[in-house]
């Protein structure tokens, strides 16, 4: 029973930075249609501005803030510069312009930070608390937490705010929502800049577990969309919950069937999660015009 | 009075010309190649070495160079990618024109090279770890660290003295964890000890407590061994032990886990922990009347002052693998690929960072197990084991 | 159906094809006047041969409409086939060759039926699933592959001749990307191709219309996958050596690059494509650590400015020159 509450906790650990990642996609992905291949770069800067801000003196919190706001900063950059540029080009063209743009930021990173990997100090200890003879760190509580709050978080602003709404409008259909008066520039930008806000977050709360180097960004951003994909694209719900289950098969796989094969386990899950739903777990039926 | 001036006068003008006339000849640059995977994956194996190499041309050059040339280092990087490593060394060799060359990081890429090295008859001087670098013997093939069979067979030595017979396995899926773990595999019986489990982790996997777990609950297991070597995996790894209480039962690591940023990032679940090391690890630790002891705390003061990052065994196999090209360039007198290659075939008694290299025709990678010094991590620190 | 009742922007862009159709082989013949080195040989025979694997992507992509990030995976199945039977079962290089098409269209044929029933990011997601798999097979039996070092290959050999040198694999790809564009192109006008345009513009009218919207995807899906394994097996057989890399997620990405980047519509822009990234890291390499930077800015900036790909805004520039001289 232990050795399967510990599966189960180094699922949810790992799957609970999936998630955060995810959530991240999902944001960009509710505002503007557009699947940010950059984002895994986001959670990369959270860490690498951080360890590299720590470095210079200041404390944890002060580093962990400037980090943000750069990343933001970097997100927004993205959205005007790149995406606005390419505003009627197809899913695809828009999908290899994050790519490019993720190339760019893991290049600057390799020239501004170094090569080698870092670590952040845990937030609040590293002892690993004991439940049923398993074990958990204090910081995949954060993870946990963080990435809950989060979604609950973005879950609300989508739901009860008016600006929220606005951002799903204008995913659903810019040029009503421009009629009705939303301020798409606005909207698009907002959320770039907040998944880039998110993004980054999440790599600072992950690093203390995971460590973190200029070139974390594209397996991340991988394993975030498979677990984004895999809730339902589009639904905040739907990542973390696509994030949670597929780090806890990996888990599970990795201890009750084979090491080796763990990481194909979990994408033949996916798969065939996918042929009986094919919109994800928790995602809507979408309506193409014909 | 004026016939001794004019004497003196040409006597200047002679010696001048003398000196003069053989320098504008010996303005051409002995060309050496590198392809390194400065990023990528290995990219924490290619940078220490592309800024090894960098530093020491650099300083062979500012005091004359070699047989009164000047060295020119070309480098590439191949991005990790034994493809793009195949296509440099073409470039390499055939645009180029380099006289012999110092590089792959890994065993994939190097093996990609092998075919056009040998087909250009250029000395290679390989910096991988794999074991089949060198054996079957290649004409033009040689290679500076330690192999990946050596690790295994340290670390078995040290927990057959220890007294363990039953261990676990664990191994990253990466170039390097696979093929020491092969090694491990087929050496083992040979120093009477039993495999109880043997696990995989992906290189770049941030959790790896499901292995670790059920390694845990195997019951009898004596000591555990990491064969994986990515500067990530290693250190998760150990971090993970760490948070399932595992330190009682002894670790062992690799070689591949190569410098103290392992023991930062690893934290304190690394104390205990034991590896075969190169004597540049710990440097400072070693007697005065020890050999290596100025090579390996020359390379260290050097790398560090220049780099601001502590040293790895990654960039000593370069430096080694490039002193030991130069020195055959000296003993040859030649930069003729040919010469060369006959000449690093001779290497006796070279002092380096990995050990003291004696080359032979069948040997071309000249060290012996015996070259690796046992190590454990104490108070954070390396320690000699006896 | 004929291509005479082709009219208009349709004519045109045959027109364009087959003009590009013809002017590939002349291009490939007359290269090696020109050029004498054997590395930027062997470059141009890479470039042959990842541009007959885009070209497949092509037909799935531009033409059916439907996004694979799994290409990879069956260039890899073909390099593999190359690497593995001769060497561990005594098969003949030529047949290996054979045995990677047939397991690739047949592989693509079993995963392409349910899959391809998803559209868009989940169908990306999928095939993305079905390459690591592959990928991981590769890396993970390491009796059977080498693992993730990878393994020697067996030199084709015709006659006397092994075929080792650059130049020899110089003409092979280039032969079979000349087959492989002709196919592409009539396979535009054909039936088939027809049919596969109609579903890239709406599958739901496709269908209303009588298209077996299903066997046509697959169809597509096999042949991108038979060409990808003819394409692996030849940069194997060209390397003498493999590594898991051939069929990793970052491959199956520059394949898309490729296809988008010159320009989905047409095969050429495939070819275009191939020519841009195999080229543009060996233009860079001397510049080390900005060459991610640089090549990662290309490509957006490709992308930005030239959304419709390479091969299509070249084809309106000459035509719009043209245009202009013949007024």
């Amino acid at each position: 029973m232990s050795a399967f509450l510990q599966y189960l906790f180094s699922g949810l650990t790992v799957g609970a930075v999936y998630a955060i990642v995810a959530i991240g996609f999902t944001l960009i992905y509710a505002a503007s249609d557009v699947v940010n291949f950059a984002q895994g770069e986001f959670v990369m800067l959270g860490g690498m501005l951080s360890v590299f801000f720590l470095g210079l003196g200041l404390p944890l919190a002060g580093a962990a803030a400037l980090a943000v706001v750069i990343t933001i900063v970097v997100g927004v950059l993205l959205q005007k510069l790149a995406i606005e540029q390419a505003r009627a080009a197809s899913p695809v063209t828009l999908i290899i312009i994050t790519l490019g743009a993720s190339n760019v930021l893991r290049g600057v990173a390799s020239l501004v930070f170094d090569k080698q990997f870092h670590s952040l100090p845990a937030f609040s200890g590293s002892n690993p608390i004991a439940v049923g003879g398993a074990t958990i760190l204090p910081q995949s509580l954060w993870v946990l937490g963080g990435s809950i709050a989060m979604f609950v978080g973005l879950w609300l602003f989508l739901d009860k705010t008016l600006t929220g709404k606005a951002l799903r409008a204008s995913a659903a259909n810019r040029f009503a929502a421009q009629l009705v008066g939303v301020n798409i520039g606005f909207i698009l930008v907002l959320a770039f800049g907040l998944s880039a806000g998110l993004g980054a977050i999440a790599g600072i709360l992950v690093a203390p577990i995971t460590l973190t180097r200029y070139d974390v960004g594209a397996l991340l951003a991988l394993k975030g969309f498979s677990a984004a994909i895999f809730g339902g694209l589009g639904n905040p719900v739907g990542a973390v919950i696509g994030g949670l289950v597929l780090g806890v098969i990996e888990a599970l796989a990795a201890g009750y069937v084979t090491s080796v094969y763990k990481d194909g386990v979990a994408f033949v899950a996916l798969i065939a999660v996918l042929l009986f739903m094919p919109n994800g777990l928790l995602g809507s039926k979408t309506v193409d015009r014909v | 009075m004026n016939f001794v001036r004019t004497l003196l006068g040409c006597c200047v003008a002679v010696a001048g010309t003398v000196v003069i006339v053989p320098t504008a000849f010996a303005a051409d640059p002995i060309k050496i190649g590198s392809v390194l995977s400065i990023t990528g994956p290995a990219s924490y194996i290619g940078e220490p070495e592309a800024k090894t190499l960098q530093l020491y041309v650099d300083q062979i050059n500012a005091a004359g160079g070699v047989i009164g040339r000047q060295i020119q280092l070309i480098t590439y990087d191949d991005a990790s990618d034994a493809n793009k490593a195949r296509t440099l060394a073409t470039r390499v060799t055939e645009q180029d024109n380099v006289a012999v060359m110092v590089g792959g990081s890994t065993t994939g890429t190097t093996m990609a090279m092998v075919p056009v090295m040998e087909g250009a008859e250029l000395p290679f001087m390989s910096l991988a770890g794999s074991v089949n670098i060198v054996e079957p013997v290649k004409k033009w093939v040689f290679k500076s660290p330690h192999t990946d069979r050596m690790g295994c067979e340290k670390n078995f030595a040290d927990m057959k003295k220890r007294g363990f017979t039953k261990i676990a396995l664990i191994a990253g899926t990466d170039g390097f964890g696979t093929s020491m773990r092969e090694q491990c595999l087929k050496v083992v019986g040979n120093y009477g000890i039993t495999i109880l489990i043997d696990q995989t982790y992906g290189a770049q996997d941030t959790d790896m407590t499901p292995q670790l777990t059920k390694v845990k609950n195997t019951p009898g297991v004596q000591a555990v061994m990491n064969t994986g070597a990515s500067g990530q995996g290693a250190a998760v790894l150990t971090r993970n032990y760490g948070q399932l209480g595992m330190t009682g039962i002894p670790m062992y690591q690799n070689s591949g886990v190569a410098s103290k940023a392992f023991i930062e990032l690893a934290g304190p679940a690394a104390e205990g922990v034991r590896l075969p090391a190169a004597a540049l690890l710990v440097a400072d630790k070693l007697p005065s009347s020890d050999a290596q002891k100025p090579v390996v705390v020359g390379y260290t003061q050097a790398f560090e002052k220049a780099t601001k990052q502590p040293v790895s065994t990654f960039g000593g196999g370069a430096y080694d693998g490039l002193m030991m090209v130069v020195n055959a360039i000296r003993k040859a007198n030649s930069a003729e690929p040919a010469k060369i290659r006959d000449a690093l075939e001779q290497t006796r008694g070279f002092v380096g960072t990995a050990g003291i290299v004696n080359m032979s025709p069948k040997d071309h990678l000249g060290l012996t197990v015996d070259a690796f010094r046992m190590v454990e991590i104490k108070s954070g620190d390396w320690s000699l084991v006896d | 159906m004929s291509t005479d009742e082709l009219q208009g922007p349709a004519r045109r862009a045959l027109n364009r094809d087959v003009i590009a159709a013809v002017a590939l082989p002349v291009l490939i013949a007359v290269l090696p006047l020109v050029v004498s080195s054997n590395y930027v040989t062997r470059v141009l025979a890479l470039v042959w041969i990842m541009a007959l694997a885009a070209v497949g992507l092509h037909i799935l992509m531009g033409l059916a409409g439907q996004i694979s990030l799994g290409h990879a995976g069956f260039f890899g199945i073909g390099a593999y086939a190359c690497a593995v039977l001769p060497t561990r079962y005594g098969v003949p290089p030529l047949v290996a060759v054979l045995v990677g098409i047939a397991a690739s269209g047949v592989i693509a044929y079993v995963v392409g039926r349910p899959i391809l029933r998803l559209r868009g990011h989940y169908l990306a997601i999928a095939t993305l699933g079905f390459s690591l798999l592959i990928a991981l097979v590769i890396t993970s039996e390491v009796a059977l592959t080498g693992g993730p070092d990878g393994t020697d290959v067996k030199r084709l050999v015709i006659g006397d001749t092994r075929l080792t040198k650059p130049i020899a694999w110089y003409w092979i790809g280039g032969g079979l990307l000349v087959v492989g564009n002709a196919i592409a192109v009539a396979l535009r006008v054909s039936p088939t191709g027809r049919a596969l345009r109609g579903i890239l513009d709406s599958e739901t009218a496709a269908a209303s219309l009588g298209v077996d919207v299903a066997l046509r995807k697959v169809q597509a899906f096999v042949i991108a996958a038979v060409y990808a394994s003819v394409a692996g097996s030849a940069l194997a057989l060209m390397n003498g050596f493999v590594t898991p890399d051939v069929a990793n997620f970052q491959t199956s990405v520059e394949f898309v690059a490729m296809v988008v980047i010159g320009g989905a519509s047409t095969p050429i822009g495939a070819i275009l494509g191939a020519a841009l990234l195999t080229l543009l890291p060996q233009l860079l390499a001397s510049f080390h650590d900005y060459q991610e930077i640089a090549i990662g800015l290309i490509i957006m900036l490709a992308m930005i400015y030239l959304p419709r790909g390479l091969g299509p805004s070249f084809g309106r520039l000459v035509g719009g020159l043209v245009a202009r001289r013949t007024r």
